[in-house]
């Protein structure tokens, strides 16, 4: 119904279609008086408690987070290069957030899945019946030898992941690179990370920023990643190891970042026998490895068997249900499946957590399913991206078929990267989309 | 996306031009539609000497709004790239057209000109 609704409004379908498009009757709100702490007000939580608020009538909803700003990461890319200022990507996360419901600006010290509570470094014990964990992950920066965030900016370091003021200085260091000319060093984790697209379109946009300013015949650009290939689902590993060889840039496979010399502007790679590699760089993007927060590992919530090194949160894939703990969920980054840490995945699996939470408290099973669904507006130069959808099953799951076409470069996917993106993900975080 | 409501549609169109922008640019578009309502209804016909130069004018308004979106976004014409591309290029020329057209029929009926101001024709 809602491709439809899209196409015919691209088409000039009009106002007919507008009204046809209201939304459908919403059931009446569950009663319960439910203790929900929700941990974490980035997307997945801001949006699961505004949608939690409209189904449930007197449940009492807390959510944790310490941070008063909240960041709108897809723009970091944008910040990156240049494309927009640092406060594109800012705002306040009380504003986000619904009345009626708590919230505990306060960072999380443990949780008890036995004893149903969850610890805040202030002291406080807070009770709850249903837990939602959407901390979020950890960037791990201190895990590059010789490499610390005061850096970024100087020295050819870039850091975009760190956020919007490093994103910003990642900018100033990538434009006097574009300037000066050298070497740039794209790198990417070894571990899970957010939007496995993101170093790609940083790639990408750098060097479509220096044919522009005219420094092509000045500039040298490796891709360096610990894994084998360019990207997770190999149909779309293919048209990227194409795209980038058309552009020039240089790839190279089992390289993992170690350490930095920051005065010497020396990176050191590991590769998966152990042997290193020096090399020289004028600029550097530094993506670190991503983990859990130290809580949900030291609360007994991470995976035993798989990604014992990271501590995302063992979840059924396809409900996001706690395997061992059935009244705690995790949504977002910190859930311990195999595909999508983006804000997209957050806009599918919410509505899934909600329906089973909602469902539970009702003493009924939930129905939907999320499918590993992400998706990824790969830029690939100022003006132009490939919508990228899949799933957990590597399949594409365009939601445009024969209309925007999955793997070819267009100027519509540019405009909903640019310019429809931060609208839909605001009216997501308001539980509207 | 999964599913696309008025009120995204609009927040969409506010994120793009800026709230204000957008909101003057709606004002503006509803004050010369109302426009051009009146004179249909104060002259009960279409003057085809009016739409002479209204024609006239589709050209600069197509041309004036596929600029205005390509600013907007940080596009260029080398950056359509597929069917898709070019539709949405189409539609935003045919808007830029249309509206145009709308616009200077109606200053040309409010505002009048020595060539049209003579009594309709037959």
């Amino acid at each position: 119904m809602e491709r439809r609704q899209f196409l015919s409004l691209a088409l000039g379908g009009g106002a007919a279609t507008l009204a046809a498009a209201g939304r459908p009757a919403e059931a009446a709100p569950v009663r319960t008086s439910a203790r929900i702490v929700i941990i974490g007000a980035g997307a997945a939580g801001t949006a699961l408690a505004n949608r939690l608020t409209r189904r449930l009538d007197g449940a009492q909803i807390t959510i944790i987070d310490p941070r008063q700003q909240h960041l709108y990461q897809p723009g970091l890319s944008l910040v990156a290069a240049g494309l927009k200022p640092s406060s594109y990507v800012v705002s306040d996360t009380a504003q986000w957030l619904p009345s009626g419901v708590t919230w505990l600006p306060e960072r999380v010290a443990a949780v008890d899945a036995e004893a149903k509570t969850v610890a805040t470094e202030g002291g406080q014990m807070l009770p709850y019946d249903w837990l939602v964990v959407a901390s979020g992950l950890l960037l791990d920066h201190d895990a590059i030898e010789g490499f610390s965030l005061d850096m970024v900016g100087e020295n050819g370091l870039g850091a975009l992941y760190a956020g919007p003021e490093h994103a910003a200085r990642t900018w100033a260091a990538a434009s006097k690179f574009i300037e000066e000319g050298g070497t740039a060093l794209f790198t990417r984790p070894a571990t899970e990370m957010k939007c496995a697209g993101a170093p790609l379109k940083h790639a990408f946009l750098i060097d479509d920023i220096a044919r522009r300013a005219g420094s092509a015949s000045k500039t040298n650009m490796v891709y360096l990643a610990p894994q084998g290939v360019l990207f997770s689902v190999p149909i779309v590993a293919e048209k990227v190891r194409m795209l980038i060889g058309e552009r020039g840039i240089d790839t190279q496979f089992n390289q993992t970042l170690k350490s930095i010399d920051a005065g010497a502007r020396r990176a050191t790679f590991t590769s998966e026998t152990g042997g290193e590699t020096e090399m020289d760089y004028d600029y550097l993007q530094v993506i670190p490895p991503q983990r859990a927060p130290d809580f949900v590992r030291q609360s007994g919530l991470s995976w035993a068997d798989r990604w014992v090194d990271q501590g995302w949160i063992e979840v059924d894939p396809a409900t996001l249900r706690h395997r061992r703990y059935p009244e705690i969920f995790a949504v977002g980054d910190i859930a311990g499946v195999p595909k999508g840490k983006t804000a997209a995945s957050v806009k599918w699996q919410v509505p899934v957590v909600e329906d089973h939470l909602v469902g539970a408290i009702e003493g009924r099973e939930g129905s939907q399913t999320y499918n590993g669904y992400t998706s990824c507006p790969l830029i690939t130069r100022v003006g132009r991206a490939m919508l990228v959808e899949f799933d957990y099953q590597n399949n594409l799951t365009p939601s445009f078929p024969g209309i925007i076409a999955p793997l070819e470069e267009l100027w519509i996917s540019w405009l909903m990267k640019e310019v429809a993106l931060k609208a839909t993900y605001n009216a997501m975080l308001r539980g509207r989309a | 996306m999964k599913d696309l409501t008025f009120s995204t549609l609009v927040a969409v169109f506010e994120e793009v031009f800026g709230r204000g922008l957008f909101w003057m640019m709606v004002a503006a578009a509803a004050l010369i539609t109302l426009g051009y309502l009146y004179v249909l209804l104060r002259d009960r016909a279409v003057s085809w000497k009016k739409f002479l130069l209204a024609q006239l004018s589709m050209p600069v308004g197509a041309v004036l709004a596929v600029w205005f979106v390509m600013v907007m976004t940080e596009s260029h014409l080398s950056d359509l790239g597929g069917p898709v591309d070019i539709i949405v290029f189409l539609a935003v020329a045919a808007v830029g057209a249309v509206g145009m057209a709308i616009l200077v029929y109606t200053l040309e009926s409010l505002l009048g000109s020595t060539r049209t101001k003579r009594a309709p024709e037959g």
